[in-house]
């Protein structure tokens, strides 16, 4: 049966030099991140270039995407988050594109790695940082003080608030790795499950993996809501943690 | 969007029907967007972050935001037993905080407190 995990392997293509000792390689991960990368700018490119007034298919999804993006935003962070605009859709396109591009197989999943997702998160979480203080200065620690609690638990309270705000990362991170993983995971079990059961039971082997087919199937489909959905819960939350910056303590 | 435009426009669009049907198809799904992403902030004001228009997103929400806020605080006690060398009380009391802080994370994402975040109108 194929190794469910062999997936994953980062795989070396070509040696770009030498940083401190340590190789820089372009790898499989990085070709697919070029990959995603070329396909949002085809698309957005390609979908922007006619601008008819009637938007054919890909003008259609590039402004729809335009528009969802925008919408999510207004609606979480307000009007003011849109100068989080380039990099919310930025964020959401790459891991919508990586997400879908992971689902076609024999290609490479960028984000079922926890160092990409972690990055990303990473990257959100001192935005939200570096942003809250240089528009708030001190009053960003209002975020992790709220008002109305009586003075003897404050302490506790803001402790727990700031546990709660270091935390935020990981989840961000580490939510949308897990899915992918296990997804991508399932997918590859229940495909061994098909060439196994053909190739040790014969005919009865045949029928038999009607029922996996049929799982790979449903699965990937599900997968292909799973690659959407993740990619629209990292933009949101990003949002969020944004509107934090934004307005703390509000 | 420029929905007008875009209906009048359909009269004179010559391309085939399949085209036609397809970017109807995806206009719609937009306005249905732009419904839900406009109508939530009228129930919940900017304030309020939860615009989660499925529940199905919410769900992938709380399925980390307990775990995450459970690990963050067995790490800090961890490393300020290490530093300190307090073991164990830093462990147990910050895995302690770390879980009042995953079950405020879970609070949050499900939406369930009336403010979205504590402090506000309150």
């Amino acid at each position: 049966m194929a190794d469910p995990i062999h997936q994953f392997e980062i795989n070396k293509i070509a040696t770009l030099g030498h940083i401190g000792g340590h190789e820089i390689a372009f790898t499989n991960s990085a070709l697919f991140m070029a990959i995603t990368v070329v396909g949002i700018w085809a698309l957005l490119v390609g979908g922007s270039s006619r601008r008819a007034l009637v938007p054919g298919r890909m003008q259609s999804i590039a402004e729809l995407s335009y528009e969802f993006v925008a919408n999510t935003i207004q609606s979480t962070a307000g009007k003011e988050g849109m100068k989080f605009f380039p990099f919310v859709f930025t964020l959401f396109m790459f891991i919508l594109m990586a997400n879908m591009i992971g689902i076609v197989p024999y290609t490479f999943t960028v984000t079922s790695h926890i160092i990409i997702t972690a990055m990303l998160a990473i990257m959100v979480f001192l935005t939200v940082i570096v942003y809250g203080f240089y528009r708030n200065g001190l009053k960003f620690f209002r975020l992790f003080v709220p008002s109305g609690i009586p003075i003897y638990i404050l302490p506790l309270i803001v402790f727990i608030e700031v546990l709660s705000f270091l935390s935020r990362p990981i989840s961000h991170s580490v939510r949308l790795f897990a899915n992918m993983l296990a997804g991508h995971i399932t997918l590859k079990v229940l495909a061994g499950f098909i060439t196994m059961m053909i190739g040790s039971l014969g005919i009865v082997g045949w029928l038999g993996a009607v029922l996996p087919l049929g799982m790979v199937v449903a699965i990937t489909a599900l997968e292909v809501l799973v690659a959407f959905l993740q990619a629209y819960v990292f933009a949101i939350l990003t949002c969020i943690y944004l509107n934090d910056a934004i307005h703390p303590g509000h | 969007m420029a929905d007008g435009t875009r209906n009048e426009g359909k009269n004179d669009n010559n391309r085939s029907a399949e085209e036609a049907a397809l970017s109807a198809r995806l206009q719609r799904l937009g306005e249905r967007l732009d419904q839900k992403g406009t109508s939530r902030p009228v129930e919940t004001g900017p304030s309020g972050p939860r615009t989660d228009p499925s529940a199905l997103a919410r769900g992938f929400r709380l399925s980390t935001e307990l775990v995450a806020g459970v690990l963050v605080g067995a790490f800090i006690g961890w490393a300020l037993d290490k530093w300190l060398g307090t073991s164990p009380w830093g462990m147990m009391v910050f895995l302690l905080l770390g879980f009042a802080a995953g079950v405020i994370n879970v609070i949050r994402a499900a939406g369930v407190s009336p403010t979205g975040k504590p402090g506000s109108g309150r």
